[in-house]
């Protein structure tokens, strides 16, 4: 008999009185009396709508069942057929869009926490594994070279690596893990946890070069000449947008992908590292994703006073998912919306002191079908110290400007029309580099994709492997 | 992991390093730069390519101890290992098709400059090197120098090498005694570079200078290092590092690089009295 309680088994968080000065990750994870009794929430339907919500198709009424019987690790094995970061996805995907979107039990009352039950198979089967055996791929396996190690790299390589394929993974970064460890940041997905995945594949044979820039240190082409069968693309979506505004070029203004990458990947947080980065005392962050989200908490952990996010759009557009908004306000992060800025104030010295803003209001839709912002006249100025711009970003130029024949469109995303082939043979691409920004779970369906047509054509250009 | 194969002092506070770097050294050109991490809670630090063997596979940088990361850099030795450096970065200089070019280096831009003034020379340029630093003890490469130049000026603030006076001094007078140059390449402090800009915009001569922002990522992904240059926003590290010294907007960079003097000023005492403590414990 399925429980039938109207909502979600709750998730124990950390209290935001004190999370908010810290970085210890703010969702604690289920106990497995609590996995077993929302897993037994699951009434297994026959059609399976969560799956066909899922990008990678996990066979989720599957593994709820092993949940509900007790069965974690074979749960977890169900999960990690199709989805190579289970730890990461159960952590950071949008399930409310994705799987638990499509769930029957949403009709009436809450969904089943799908995530949730995702995140406790991956934990538990982390808590409890067995040292993995060493794998080497054959003396005579093809060779082919992954350049990321985001989402889409990192799930590209395992599948390959699965294959029997000898992989190596370019990142430029001192630490593997793209978007995962500079952007994402640690009480949200802790960098051990993305760490035991890297050595997950490390384990499986992988060979990670960090320090490399693929388009500097080495060419796509160059690679080919070093005995590289074919080449996987998976950069992201790693150029910061700007605003465009007056003042935008003073101090204590940041893209959030430098903020982020200060305070998470170079640890600017902790005292025992040399990562300098302003300690603001009221921070204005401009944007409404996920991203800004994750600037805004850390603005507030590095021991701000005040932190605002500021969006041009209502709550109702943001993009963010719901829960980060949730956590930010429970922060204390305060929310102007339908507040544009058009210029930042510095002082002599070019320190940022204010930024100006004019209020909005909610116009006809416009292309995106969300209504368009119009500007009522009014404008108010927020006093700031700092700034951090999160507009999104778009893919970074470096293997386009350097990879004659690579096609791209004009926001600079690689062509692919089936996904993930590219206008080179032997040239694959997925992830953000191809889509433009966009989910962690998208992009490693991409790159899964992608190593299923690479295997194809080396299958077919060299016979073997 | 990445071996300091030679080291030496070039004065009390600028030191020489080359690293055994066989990737960096087969690609990088002049103009570009590598950033370093010494050690795993260091920071990331751009500094540009003074010079490399692609047969021995070595880069070496020239560098000033002046913050935490340099003076941590400046106490390693032969056979110590720098756990990243990642690179070439940036755009190579364009230097072909000149016919006589002026080289402004100032200080330990020269560390810059000398290998472009190289690449001139041996392409056939008529290069001119106009040298300046504050005092005769931090004078540089100065036999370097004069190997590549038809002409080598070294001048400093105070006169104590004997010839006093600016880069632009130097400048001015090679001018007006009729040199006719298609280019002038100055490197230096951004104050520096913006004076030489001043004059050669009154002159006419196309100039370029390179920049040396602040940094993370060295490949387009922070936006920390971006400089105003003619009304738009670039990125030094993949747009630059060099850009046409009459459109960028020097005080805006002087600004932008003194963002954390402060907090330079601090890990730097710190470090400084780490030092001092350990030699203390010495004695």
């Amino acid at each position: 008999m399925p429980n039938m309680q109207m909502n979600k088994v709750p998730m124990p968080e950390a209290c935001p009185a004190e999370r908010r000065r810290n970085f210890e990750e703010v969702a604690r994870g289920y106990t497995a009396e609590d996995a077993v009794l929302e897993a037994q929430r699951c009434l297994n339907c026959k059609n399976k709508p969560c799956v066909s919500g899922c990008p990678v198709q996990v066979r989720i009424p599957e593994f709820i069942a092993r949940v509900a019987e007790g069965k974690f690790e074979e749960a977890y094995t169900i999960i990690r057929g199709t989805n190579a970061l289970p730890a990461v996805c159960g952590r950071v995907c949008p399930q409310e869009n994705q799987c638990e979107g499509k769930c029957v039990r949403g009709i009436k009352g809450e969904s089943v926490a799908i995530g949730r039950l995702e995140r406790f198979c991956a934990d538990y089967h982390m808590a409890n594994m067995a040292e993995q055996k060493k794998m080497e791929p054959a003396d005579d396996a093809l060779r082919v070279a992954v350049i990321g190690s985001g989402p889409a790299g990192l799930s590209c390589a395992g599948e390959l690596a699965a294959r029997g394929y000898r992989v190596t993974v370019f990142e430029a970064f001192h630490i593997p893990g793209g978007v995962l460890v500079y952007g994402i940041p640690e009480f949200r997905l802790p960098k051990a946890i993305v760490q035991a995945e890297i050595d997950n594949l490390k384990a499986m044979g992988v060979e990670i070069c960090q320090d490399m820039v693929v388009g500097r240190t080495v060419t796509v082409d160059e690679l080919f000449d070093e005995g590289f069968a074919a080449v996987f693309i998976g950069t992201g979506a790693g150029l910061p947008g700007f605003l465009g505004i007056p003042g935008e070029n003073s101090c204590g203004v940041y893209s959030a992908n430098e903020y982020l990458t200060r305070v998470n990947l170079m640890k600017a947080y902790r005292e025992d590292y040399s990562t300098p980065v302003l300690k603001a005392k009221r921070v204005a962050v401009v944007g409404g994703g996920n991203v800004a989200m994750d600037a805004a908490r850390c603005a507030m952990r590095m021991g701000a006073d005040e932190v605002s996010i500021v969006y041009r759009r209502s709550e109702a557009e943001m993009p963010a998912r719901k829960e980060e908004i949730h956590h930010a306000k429970e922060e204390g992060i305060i929310f102007r919306i339908l507040t544009n800025p058009v210029s930042i104030a510095a002082d002599e010295r070019g320190f940022v002191t204010a930024m100006i803003c004019d209020v909005m209001e909610l116009g006809d839709p416009d292309a995106s079908g969300r209504r368009r912002p119009m500007p009522t006249g009014e404008q108010i100025t927020l006093p700031v110290d700092a700034v951090i711009v999160a507009v999104g970003t778009s893919p970074n130029p470096l293997i386009r400007m350097t990879t004659p024949g690579l096609d791209t469109d004009r926001r600079g995303c690689i062509l692919a029309p089936d996904g993930v082939s590219t206008s080179r043979e032997g040239v694959f691409a997925g992830g953000d580099a191809v889509t433009g920004a966009a989910t962690v779970i998208l992009a490693m369906g991409a790159g899964r994709d992608a190593a299923e047509k690479i295997d194809t054509y080396c299958k077919n250009k060299f016979g073997l492997n | 992991m990445f071996k300091i194969v030679e080291k030496y002092a070039l004065n009390a506070t600028t030191d020489y390093l080359s690293v055994y770097a066989p990737r960096i050294a087969a690609k990088a050109l002049p103009g570009q730069f590598i950033i370093f991490r010494l050690h795993e809670r260091g920071e990331r630090v751009p500094l540009t390519i003074a010079g490399y063997d692609r047969d021995a596979g070595t880069v070496s940088v020239i560098f000033q101890k002046v913050g935490r990361s340099t003076m941590e850099l400046g106490a390693c030795s032969v056979g110590d290992e720098i756990l990243d450096f990642v690179g070439p970065l940036g755009t190579p200089s364009h230097l072909d098709g000149y016919r006589r070019v002026a080289v402004i280096g100032g200080g330990l831009g020269c560390a810059i400059a000398y290998p472009q003034a190289k690449y001139l020379h041996e392409h056939g340029a008529q290069v001119d090197i106009i040298a300046g630093f504050r005092t005769q003890d931090l004078i540089i490469l100065e036999k370097e120098m004069a190997a590549c130049a038809d002409t080598l000026t070294v001048l400093t603030d105070d006169g104590s090498n004997g010839s006093r006076g600016l880069v632009t001094d130097g400048l001015k007078a090679k001018v007006e005694a009729g040199a006719d140059y298609d280019l002038v390449i100055a490197i230096g402090p951004p104050v520096m570079m913006k004076f030489v800009c001043l004059l050669t915009r009154e002159y006419g001569i196309k100039t370029v200078v390179s920049m040396n922002p602040i940094m993370i990522d060295g490949t387009g992904m922070c936006g920390g290092c971006r400089v105003t240059v003619g009304g738009e926003t670039k990125f030094a590290c993949v747009d630059g590092p060099d850009f046409d010294g009459h459109a960028v907007d020097f005080d805006e960079l002087i600004r932008r690089n003194r963002m954390y003097q402060t907090q330079e000023q601090e890990a730097r005492d710190e470090h400084c009295n780490l030092f001092k403590m350990a030699d203390n414990a010495q004695k």
